[in-house]
């Protein structure tokens, strides 16, 4: 179905792109004509784009790591797909093909089922003692950073996110993440509770058997952490299917995985796509609970295969609009810097991105003004080097769908007041955007963009503000910019979210639970609470005869 | 039959290795540095396997704890330690866990020279035990949630000074250079080796220590609780003696009850706090278990701790074997029927015989007492609810352990004991995971597990009002 083909990624339309403003950074009149009716500022804009653009056509660096795992890892072992196909993994710095890599499907998921189900029922893995268990993750952290180097140039090429971020923060936050939950593995404690009788009564918290898990492209090692890392703690077997845009970095990893003594079969990874292999394990009968990361459609779909099959239990991890809400007591200077970051990392492609700038009409202007410098400054470029900040969207598909909102936000009569183009002519690199004067109606200021485009909103009151941030259907997260205790206390509570950052944005602890209301998702990861995904209660009971006490 | 390997001289077999050792720390570790004490004092510390001493040792006194406790003071206060993520503690008690890995042997050595533990035991239980406890609370360091209710002591970012018994200070030296190689920052363990009534009182005593935490002989506890509260009412935790129970019934298998009472009993030559030193058996079964218990009991090889054949080293020290024949003597002259052993071994070092006696009342001294040596006291009963009134005839309440088939009889005792641990056809079930502590006098406050944190956490409520808030 149609729907089904679409849910494998974000939306997908035949796009016909008009010829407009934004099309080509180097045709003339086209753009000064929209240039007038811009702020002044827009021809600036226009000499940013051209630095951009240098950026954008050099040369690629040549990745520093060569693809060793393009199989899918089943039973401990990397194996073809079941029926032969392969399918590309692109560079989204140039459109080209990095490697080709197993496609998956409902064989192969059928596979990876059993292996994991005889894993966990007759394997080693849920019969060690969880301090064993412990070590096996240690260890595997320990060989991440071994490899940090190989493991972050891959998932640079794999994703264009930039160098620095992968290896400056998003590997060791893997290791982190996996030495979180090795120490957890020995701290899993059922209850003793008190019962209206003479019953002796326990309650034991046992790992489900085998988990199924969906992840997404845009953070592909650390969602495999998210999910992997508390599944594995509890006793669990996996199996893990990646994204078809960043099958490679899960692969590696799963090979260490395999070096720290994990016992075969407890973790599969299977590369593929949506409708074919994340359909099968969403509805496959040998599956005890099923996690997603990715799109709110997606995620119904999920839901929904998982309701028709053994209604396993389902986590979402959705989409998001998330509020960022600069009050009037604001140092603008750090409000601008805060906004533009909870905005544009990671290429704007994050389901917590802040992407609804509410700014108090008192520091409004001088919000906008300073925004749109700070847009202008932002480095687009090839991941590689280093002192680039963005590097280009992931595919062909996220960047046609940028570019059609950013078209929809000229079209409703926002104002463009920087960026809103490709920037160079490879690859899939779109120039910092920002729009001001947006309204709640448009589209850009409902739908999930995913792209590098801010949308700037302007407010007077803390209850205005607090009506329009809630008024979505999603709920993921919201940044509150203000030093005033009373505003901060009533609007982290007033906000319908599962993440308030005070005074900051994106901060992702080990221990902090994350995860969304309403249609940003359902359940919660990281922290204590990710453990409850991953266990089932059982209550035991038996009588007591002549009781000292109950 | 019962072979002692006195140290040195004729006589002994050898045929298994006694490791090189050098004893390479013997000073007070204060502020990471190994200095002497202030008085320049030394004290002996001795091989229990021959009486003879292994080392003089910097003996700690008051003013050398009032130096460890400025360097704690300053460490907490302004040092880095409690300052570090949770995370971070982590890192660095896993890197102390790795690093008490590699020296296993070292460290295993120590101990069977200073106290006189079985050397293969300390290879593969003790010392392993030790850093499995270590990682435990590393990964517990980044999981203390402020809430209701969050090595727990360094975990929790507290700084410490230790003093460790002075029979037996080698060890914890070496620990304490080990943690200085791990990256714990100076001043935030220290270690004095002294005397109780020295180094010890002045901890309980000291005006500038926020809590205190003691494991010894319930006399001694009771010194420390003390001082703690003539002082500043320091927060005390206390892990004492006591008198376990076992509690064998009919339907226990035998041979598998009479290994655990001989284990439960004998283990570390009985110098354990939760050893299992009454045994009621059930009438039933009483006279074949005494008969395969005495058996067992003979079979048992006293002799060097570092042979690998040795079930049962020597006691670790003089005043603790003499106390222990005492005790033996006592038996004997309150009218218990000694069975089996009952005398030392050997003409050096402080070994004593596995000993048993039957015929035991409850009001024996023997029976009422905490010996801490290798002496059984067995005695009789018919019902559970004798069994169970007899358990808990006892100003102590650290462990206890029963042997049993049938569920409801498991259900019921494992209730109506009063201990801290209730064991159900195993003994020593410790484990990091499970809090572990005694009631009555054999003390409070919970040891491993989660709950130990609680000991070196304080508990704040904070409060602000709120405005405009949607929900309450």
């Amino acid at each position: 179905m149609a729907a089904r083909r679409a849910a494998s990624s974000l939306l997908s339309r035949r796009l016909t792109l008009r010829p407009c403003a934004a099309a080509s950074s180097t045709s003339d009149s086209a753009i000064l004509g929209a240039a007038r009716r811009l702020l002044p500022g827009a021809l600036q804009r226009f000499n940013t784009a051209s630095a951009a653009v240098t950026a954008a056509t050099e040369e690629p660096i040549q990745p520093p790591v060569d693809v060793k795992y393009t199989q899918l890892f089943i039973n401990g072992d990397f194996v073809d797909a079941a029926s032969g196909k392969t399918f590309p993994t692109m560079d989204p710095r140039t459109g080209e093909v990095i490697a080709r890599v197993a496609e998956g499907d409902s064989e192969d998921i059928d596979r990876a089922v059993a292996a994991a189900r005889r894993a966990f029922d007759k394997g080693p893995w849920p019969r060690m003692t969880a301090y064993e268990r412990c070590r096996v993750l240690l260890r595997f952290a320990d060989l991440i950073e071994q490899h940090a180097e190989e493991i972050a140039a891959l998932e640079t090429w794999d994703s264009g996110k930039t160098l620095e971020q992968t290896a400056g923060s998003e590997v060791p936050m893997v290791a982190r993440y996996m030495r979180y939950y090795a120490g957890w593995a020995d701290k899993i404690h059922g209850l003793i509770v008190p019962a209206d009788g003479p019953h002796h009564v326990q309650v034991l918290h046992e790992p489900v058997g085998v988990a199924g898990q969906i992840i997404p492209w845009n953070f592909p090692l650390l969602m495999f952490a998210w999910k992997v890392g508390p599944a594995l703690a509890c006793g669990n077997a996996v199996v893990l299917k990646t994204a078809e845009q960043t099958p490679l970095s899960a692969l590696f990893v799963a090979s260490l995985l395999q070096e720290a003594g994990l016992p075969e079969g407890v973790l599969n990874v299977v590369s593929g796509f949506g409708p074919t292999a994340g359909a099968a394990l969403s509805s496959h009968m040998g599956v005890d609970k099923l996690a997603f990361t990715g799109s709110t459609g997606t995620g119904k779909i999920v839901l929904e295969l998982a309701a028709r099959s053994n209604l396993k239990p389902v986590t979402l991890e959705l989409g998001g609009k998330s509020p960022f809400i600069v009050m009037d007591d604001a140092d603008v200077d750090q409000a601008v810097e805060l906004a533009h970051r909870a905005l544009f990392f990671n290429q704007g492609q994050c389901c917590c991105a802040g992407s609804r700038t509410f700014v108090h009409e008192s520091v409004y202007d001088e919000f906008v003004e300073k925004a749109k410098a700070r847009a202008l400054k932002r480095v687009v470029g090839d991941p590689f080097r280093s002192g680039v900040e963005q590097g280009p969207q992931i595919d062909g598909e996220q960047f046609k769908k940028i570019l059609k909102y950013v078209q929809s936000g000229v079209d409703s009569g926002a104002t463009l007041v920087a960026g809103g183009d490709r920037a160079g002519s490879r690859g899939f690199y779109i120039q910092p955007t920002v729009f001001a004067d947006v309204e709640d109606e448009m589209k850009i200021a409902q739908d999930e963009i995913f792209g590098p485009v801010q949308s700037i909103l302007k407010f007077s009151t803390v209850e205005e503000v607090v009506r329009r941030s809630n008024a979505s259907p999603y709920g993921l997260a919201a940044g509150v910019f203000t030093r005033r205790l009373d505003a901060a206390n009533t609007l982290a509570r007033a906000l319908k979210v599962g993440s308030v950052w005070l005074n900051c944005y994106d901060v992702f602890d080990a221990a902090i639970p994350f995860g969304g209301y309403k249609m940003s998702g359902v359940g919660r990861e990281k922290g204590a609470y990710s453990l409850r995904n991953y266990l089932q209660t059982k209550a035991v009971v038996s009588p007591i005869k002549d009781a000292a006490w109950l | 039959m019962v072979v002692a390997n006195g140290g040195g001289g004729g006589g002994g077999e050898k045929g298994f290795e006694v490791p090189e050792l050098d004893i390479k720390f013997t000073k007070l570790f204060i502020n990471g540095r190994f200095v002497d004490a202030v008085s320049g004092k030394t004290f002996e510390t001795k091989d229990p396997r021959s009486g003879e001493v292994s080392a003089r040792i910097a003996e700690g006194d008051k003013a050398d704890v009032d130096l460890a406790v400025k360097a704690a003071r300053d460490a907490f206060d302004h040092g880095p330690w409690p300052r570090m993520s949770g995370f971070e503690r982590g890192r660095i008690l896993h890197k102390f866990a790795d690093l008490v890995d590699q020296h296993v042997e070292e460290l295993a050595a120590l101990d069977t020279v200073d106290a006189g533990k079985l050397f293969q035991m300390g290879k593969l239980m003790d010392i392993p035990g030790g850093a499995n406890l270590l990682r435990y609370y590393a990964g517990a360091a980044d999981k203390i949630h402020g809430e209701t209710l969050k090595i727990p002591a360094l975990a929790a970012g507290c700084t410490m000074v230790v003093k460790p018994a002075e029979q037996t200070p080698l060890s914890a030296l070496f620990y304490a250079h080990l943690a200085k190689e791990a990256g714990v920052p100076d001043g935030v363990l220290n270690v004095v080796p002294g005397f109780g009534h020295t180094a010890g009182a002045a901890i309980s005593s000291h005006m500038d220590i926020d809590k205190v935490s003691f494991t010894g002989s319930t006399e001694v506890g009771r010194l420390v609780m003390e001082a703690a509260a003539k002082s500043n009412l320091k927060s005390v935790s206390l892990e004492l003696g006591g008198k376990s129970p076992i509690i064998v019934f009919d339907d226990a298998d035998l041979d598998m009850a009479v290994n655990l009472v001989h284990i439960a009993t004998y283990t570390n030559k009985g110098e354990i706090c939760v050893a299992g030193s009454r045994i009621y058996v059930q009438e039933g079964i009483y006279d074949a278990f005494l008969k395969k218990a005495a058996e067992f009991a003979k079979k048992s090889v006293v002799g060097d701790p570092f042979n690998p054949r040795v079930h049962q080293g020597p006691q670790v020290d003089k005043a603790q074997y003499e106390k222990i024949l005492k005790y033996i003597d006592i038996g004997k002259r309150e009218g218990a029927t000694l069975v089996t052993g009952g005398k030392p071994c050997g003409d050096k070092g402080y070994y004593i015989e596995p000993t048993i006696f039957t015929d035991v009342k409850d009001d024996m001294a023997i029976a009422q007492e905490e010996i801490f040596g290798p002496v059984m006291a067995l005695m009789k009963f018919k019902t559970v609810e004798e069994a169970i009134q007899k358990a808990n005839s006892t100003r102590y309440g650290l462990a206890a352990g029963l042997v049993t088939k049938n569920i409801d009889v498991a259900n019921t005792v494992s209730r109506s004991v009063r201990a801290g641990a209730i064991w159900i056809n195993c003994y020593f079930g410790f484990d990091p995971d499970a809090p572990f502590g005694g009631c009555k006098m054999s003390g409070f406050g919970k040891d491993m597990g989660m709950d130990a944190l609680h000991k070196y956490l304080h508990t704040k409520t904070v409060v602000t009002p709120l405005y405009n808030t949607p929900w309450l």
